[in-house]
């Protein structure tokens, strides 16, 4: 019961973490179709931001929730209006400038904080249940992905920004033609998924140390996890991140961690074969 | 089909053999031979990318791939010339299968960049964790992230003693690069070459014409795949050790840069952006201040951003202004596949 318990905390977590993990890139990619290989480099410079300030003696939950959004969008900022912006619609051109960004960024972190592992503690204690022993920050990760997608879903469906947003992503210039600046729109958007990533790798960052090649890990389960959800945002976050998650985790409670990673991107591949256009594209077609 | 040589092979011909003379007089031939790698691997992307429109993101996939499956084939086998074969043979049957999984599933752009990218990591997962005594292939371990050391290195065909290492072993790859290039050249000019840049240009009129599409990408693919094989074989002589770095995300990431940097839909601009971009790295290796990956990453933004063709396609376009007689070929070195995708991503 208690195995039971503990396996079923693990598979949710790994689920939220995948969903966390995937939701900056599933806006900038889902929504403005531009595909953001820096994403991992991102959620790494938001787990150094986390690091760097708490070591300046901030709060550790100012540092996550605050302060790395807020330093990863206004960089995501700054690469949109020298870079991304002139390559939009030009799919392959900015999945390879943004591969160009991301070495780009590990070569000047590593210039900065060496190629030395840094972390932090926890800040939530684990617990025991019966002969096993969780992590509590396993539950903060699964608490902060759900307020993060409700957040996502609201602000897209229920706000006028979101309303503002989606149409633009999809007529520019018919947002334009009714007095929305486009740039500033598709600027804004990029500023919140970067923010979104950079909260993502905050999050995660006092689970694992930080190296400045840390992003890798997280690119392609992010990548896998947008593209196979398909084009509708949050429904396919959600259902493409139950299925890896799911999957993930049954392999690793079976064989191993390392099968249980196999299993995923092994998943992944036949996942695509089968529906090309994503979770989503055949099932819940026109939702959000 | 005859094999049709031009002037241009000629002069082609002349200044391979020419480096071949001047280059290990200026720099090692230690360097050289792994440039010289690089730039085979380079023409295999530049080749599938870059006439046949496939972005295969997982092109070390099989460079690795051939290079361990020479290390492992020369342990149990004990000489080179068998194991250079199958370093050829399993990468290309391993990109038959994948191509035919993807081209026969329809799968364009973003998602062959995602599956090849996926089956690079899966690849190089697996061959990470494959540290334990069980991981074993015949007498070869596999040995994880440490990789194989100590496998037979290349020797004369029939003559398991004869090694062939150091200059000799720079000459026989450069032999190799040329032969592979003339082969790349010859395979362009025969249908099935035309009907591939054909499917570059525009898939849905090829196949309205009655050409089988699919098919013709998978063998385009498999091609590609043996090329980078053989480059994978030659790179395990030359560092007489495999790892599954060899896999990683950053050397498909190099592979690319090369084609970009040198230029896509030309023979000459994978590999010079290959071997001149390995240089580089060479020499920038060599220095301490700023870091190795700063430098590419900004080379690969740069190029997207001001020179998306790439030196040799701008380089040939600066001549023709200059030079040559106007018309008539200004659209040889057209790029594709780079402003489709929004339609279907």
């Amino acid at each position: 019961m208690d195995l039971l318990f503990v396996i079923l905390v693990e598979v949710l977590y790994a689920i939220a973490s995948l969903a966390l993990v995937s939701a900056g890139l599933a806006v900038v990619f889902g929504m403005m179709k531009v595909i953001n290989l820096a994403h991992g480099e991102f959620m790494m410079m938001g787990g150094y931001a986390t690091i760097v300030s708490v070591n300046l003696g901030v709060n550790v939950f100012v540092a996550m929730l605050i302060i790395a959004p807020l330093v990863v969008g206004l960089i995501g900022l700054v690469v949109e209006r020298l870079i991304i912006r002139h390559l939009y619609g030009r799919l392959v051109d900015t999945m390879l400038a943004t591969w160009g960004l991301s070495l780009f960024f590990i070569g000047v972190a590593t210039m900065i904080f060496g190629n030395t592992t840094t972390s932090i503690t926890t800040p939530i204690t684990g617990f025991a249940v019966g002969d096993y022993q969780i992590n509590g920050y396993n539950f903060f990760i699964i608490f902060v992905s759900i307020i993060l997608l409700i957040g996502m879903y609201a602000l897209l469906k229920a706000t006028r920004l979101g309303l503002i947003a989606r149409g633009t992503m999809q007529q520019s210039d018919i947002a334009a033609a009714l007095g929305y600046s486009p740039d500033r729109i598709y600027m804004a958007t990029f500023f919140c998924g970067s923010a979104l990533s950079g909260f993502a790798g905050a999050i995660l960052a006092p689970l694992v140390g930080l190296v400045p090649t840390s992003g890798g890990a997280y690119i392609a389960k992010a990548f896998i996890t947008v593209i196979a959800g398909g084009p509708s945002l949050i429904a396919g976050l959600i259902s493409s991140s139950s299925l890896f998650g799911l999957v993930n985790q049954i392999f690793t409670f079976s064989i191993s961690p390392v099968f249980g990673e196999v299993a995923l991107l092994v998943a992944a591949v036949i996942l695509l074969r089968l529906l090309p256009q994503g979770v989503t594209g055949k099932f819940f077609k026109g939702k959000m | 089909m005859p094999l049709m040589w031009k002037k241009q092979d000629f002069i082609a011909l002349v200044v391979g053999l020419l480096l071949m003379w001047i280059l290990p007089q200026i720099i090692g031939t230690h360097t050289l031979t792994i440039l010289v790698v690089y730039a085979m691997l380079g023409l295999s992307l530049g080749l599938i990318w870059g006439f046949g429109g496939i972005l295969c993101f997982g092109q070390a996939a099989f460079f690795g791939l051939g290079a361990y499956t020479y290390a492992v084939a020369a342990i149990n086998i004990g000489e080179s010339t068998f194991p250079m074969l199958l370093a050829i043979a399993v990468p290309s049957l391993f990109a038959a299968l994948m191509g035919a999984m993807m081209f026969y599933g329809r799968l364009t752009d973003v998602y062959l960049g995602v599956i090849t990218l996926v089956v690079t990591l899966i690849l190089f997962k697996f061959v990470n964790s494959t540290a334990g005594p069980q991981y074993v292939i015949g007498e070869a371990r596999l040995g994880g992230f440490n990789g194989i050391p100590g496998f037979p290195t290349l020797n004369i065909p029939g003559m398991p003693e004869e090694y062939i290492w150091g200059d000799a072993l720079f000459y026989v790859c450069a032999v190799a690069l040329l032969v592979v290039y003339f082969f790349v050249t010859w395979l362009l000019r025969t249908s099935f070459g035309r009907v591939a840049i054909g499917i570059r240009e525009n898939e849905t009129r090829i196949s309205l014409m009655g050409y089988d599409v699919r098919a013709r990408k998978t063998i385009l693919f498999t091609i590609g795949a043996a090329i980078a094989g053989l480059a994978g074989g030659f790179f395990a002589n030359w560092g007489e050790i495999v790892t599954p770095r060899l896999f990683s995300l950053g050397q498909s990431a190099e592979i690319i840069i090369w084609c970009i940097v040198g230029g896509l839909g030309t023979r000459f601009g994978p590999i010079i952006g290959a071997a001149g971009l390995a240089y580089l790295k060479f020499l920038l290796g060599q220095q301490t201040m700023i870091d190795n990956t700063l430098i590419t990453g900004l080379i690969l933004v740069l190029f997207v951003l001001f020179l998306p063709k790439g030196i040799v396609p701008a380089v040939s376009t600066l001549w023709q202004i200059s030079f040559a007689r106007r018309g008539g070929r200004k659209h040889r070195n057209r790029r594709t596949n780079r402003n489709v995708g929004n339609a279907n991503g």
